[in-house]
């Protein structure tokens, strides 16, 4: 399937934004990644065609960094760190109440396919609200059994990030507050992301 | 010394996210005054007279960084680093957040300094908020003819092209962030040629982090001579600490350089949560030696940690109580290096597999007696024959544990397993 004229666009748009059409792989990737989900080795060619680049280099730099996904996932992407300051403050904890409470191990998808849950030894610049997850890229944090509830609770009812969008777009000025990761700001759902 | 809000001054002011908002708290005055007032030599020559040394955790001076770039070569290139992945930090994070402008304005007048016409803000890809925050401001500051063609009619072009990283916590080595940068896998380049000699696309260029940038618009609009009253001898301004672990109050705090330890744990974050008892705490992040209570009186600066046989890194405070299993903990951060390795070279490569094999064998009751000297003797061989400063670095804590804990290593393997588990579990 070919990748949409918006998003085809996009990485024509990248390839003269840079000095180098290369430098235009990684954000290209993620318009992909932005409209399927994932990566597919289709869009892998495509991309080089559109940067006219060979296409194992696009298949080498996508391989290398962990958040290109190769494989559909579910609807939302929850990531809890288990890394040492997290782990200080419960993470593992978290970790087993999060897969428990969903019916799947580290790493799986809750069988109505809302919720892929994985923990990582990455560090993800949040380990002054540890407990901490991430859920499609915002923070949740300070966590507790009855947050994590929630936060499900609301995930099984929501639709994919990339589902709500129809075209890839710019960022748009936000206009109002200012913008707020923590566990209680504003949190602008879906439609700017970029996943 | 003590707490000292500098760049966090306004934070928390309805707006400050926004141009409008920032203007109001004197934003961007910084910006006109080095385009209207100082030249961009003299610029550079202020940057060093304020002694602002980098805050992404080598602690290089800022100033003279700057005036390695060759004369003449042309275009040369500025990289803000937002790649913040260090376990433990989460300043740049917040910087970003409460005043993305802040750091902007520090990217424009850097710009100017070094006479970049193009520069990049490379973030990593899971600070998608941020990254969003970033790309509005920048925006903003184009409408408003911050950035763009002819700077405020100073003649000055600049650009600032925002670059998403997609989760390598290498790509935060300068090197290997503009390798990525170029569209490659993130692995480190040989120094030298250092990018300021040949950086991205084989240019001039300097790597700044987010909070050191951040700096820049105080000391144009304040003077060098008055930031260079804040701090130490040889560490000036302030630096926000990340405080994590067991305290009551984790969080950022801003203080000014040399302010004691003990004063960040036990009054900034309100002493150790549940009434314990302080064991031990990292200062600088993941990579660096572990510190004890008998280290409490060191200031906050980056010669008295090193004196004290750590380092300051990029500004992480992690706190351990006294039921920490440390075993367990350097188990985690072993197991963060085995994952981000980039695998170019074998010492890392092979040697942090390996170490965190050996550790979960020994946090899980299979350690044979020998095993912290193994641990040992492979840090020596991993340290120094490492192709950049992560293979290194991943040895760092490891021995600087089992210098200081190694009974405990010991009773793992004798009583073959974790003993703080029955001790938490206790307590808890
Ligand atoms: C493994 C590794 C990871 C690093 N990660 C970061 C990072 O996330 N952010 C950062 O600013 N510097 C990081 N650095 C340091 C950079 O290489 C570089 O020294 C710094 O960005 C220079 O900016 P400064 O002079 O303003 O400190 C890292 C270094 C190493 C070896
Ligand atoms: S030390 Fe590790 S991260 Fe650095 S080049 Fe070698 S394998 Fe890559
Ligand atoms: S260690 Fe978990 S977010 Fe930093």
């Amino acid at each position: 399937m070919a990748l949409q004229p918006a998003t085809v666009e996009r990485i024509k748009e990248y390839a003269r934004r840079y000095p180098s059409a290369q430098s235009a792989i990684i954000p290209a990737l993620w318009a992909v990644q932005h409209e399927l989900g994932y990566v597919t080795a289709e869009a892998l060619a495509e991309i080089a065609q559109h940067l006219n680049l060979p296409p194992s280099l696009i298949e080498s730099t996508s391989s290398f960094y962990s958040m290109f996904l190769t494989r559909p996932e579910g609807r939302h992407d929850v990531v809890i760190c288990v890394n040492a300051p997290c782990s200080l403050r419960g993470a593992d904890e978290v970790v087993a109440y999060a897969t428990r409470k969903l019916g799947i191990r580290d790493g799986q998808t809750s069988a109505d396919g809302a919720i892929t849950l994985r923990s990582t030894p990455e560090c993800l610049g949040a380990c002054g609200g540890a407990p901490m997850m991430q859920v499609d890229h915002r923070f949740e944090e300070n966590l507790t059994f009855d947050r994590i509830d929630a936060i499900f609770e609301r995930l099984r009812l929501e639709p994919a990030p990339h589902e709500v969008r129809t075209v890839p777009q710019a960022v748009p000025p936000v206009k109002g507050g200012k913008v707020r990761s923590g566990a209680e700001g504003a949190r602008p759902r879906g439609k700017r992301t970029q996943t | 010394m003590g707490l000292k809000p500098l760049l966090t001054k306004d934070f928390g002011r309805e707006g400050l996210a926004h141009l409008q908002g920032y203007e109001v708290a004197g934003g961007y005055t910084g910006l006109k005054k080095a385009l209207k007032e100082i030249t961009p030599d003299d610029l550079i020559e202020m940057v060093k007279k304020s002694g602002l040394r980098g805050r992404g955790g080598a602690g290089f001076p800022t100033g003279n960084k700057w005036g390695f770039l060759p004369k003449g070569v042309y275009p040369r290139y500025l990289v803000c680093n937002a790649d913040e992945s260090e376990p433990g930090c989460f300043k740049d994070r917040y910087l970003i957040e409460e005043s993305p402008h802040q750091v902007l304005e520090g990217i424009l007048i850097a710009a100017y300094a070094i006479g970049c016409n193009l520069a990049f803000i490379y973030i990593r890809g899971e600070y998608l908020p941020q990254a969003e925050a970033l790309e509005a401001a920048i925006e903003e500051a184009r409408q408003a003819g911050y950035l763009g063609r002819n700077v405020l009619g100073s003649g000055f072009d600049v650009d600032v092209i925002l670059h998403r990283g997609a989760g390598a916590y290498i790509c935060g080595e300068e090197t290997a962030l503009l390798t990525s940068l170029e569209g490659y896998r993130g692995e480190p380049r040989l120094k030298p040629p250092f990018p300021a000699v040949k950086g991205l696309y084989a240019k001039p260029t300097v790597v700044n982090n987010v909070e050191t940038l951040a700096n820049l618009p105080h000391i144009v609009n304040h003077g060098p001579d008055w930031f260079a009253a804040m701090g130490t001898p040889t560490g000036k301004g302030t630096r926000l600490w990340c405080m994590s672990g067991h305290v009551n109050r984790p969080g950022n705090y801003e203080l000014e350089m040399g302010t004691p330890i003990r004063e960040l744990i036990f009054e900034h974050g309100g002493g150790i949560w549940k009434g314990r008892k302080l064991k031990a705490f990292q200062p600088g992040g993941a990579s660096m030696m572990v510190l004890l209570p008998e280290h409490l009186d060191v200031g906050l600066d980056f010669d008295a940690i090193a004196k004290a046989g750590s380092m300051a890194g990029a500004g992480a405070m992690m706190v351990m109580d006294e039921t920490t299993c440390i075993v367990d903990v350097a188990r985690r951060l072993v197991k963060f290096f085995e994952h981000e390795s980039c695998g170019k070279c074998t010492p890392c490569r092979e040697g942090t597999y390996w170490m965190a094999n050996l550790f979960d064998r020994i946090e899980f009751g299979e350690g044979k007696p020998g095993d912290p000297d193994l641990l040992l003797d492979m840090g020596y061989n991993i340290d120094g024959r490492s192709f950049c400063p992560l293979g290194d670095a991943s040895t760092w804590f490891p021995r600087s544990v089992i210098k200081y804990f190694r009974d405990e290593f010991e009773q793992h393997i004798s009583e073959k397993g974790c003993p703080f588990k029955k001790e938490r579990e206790a307590v808890a």
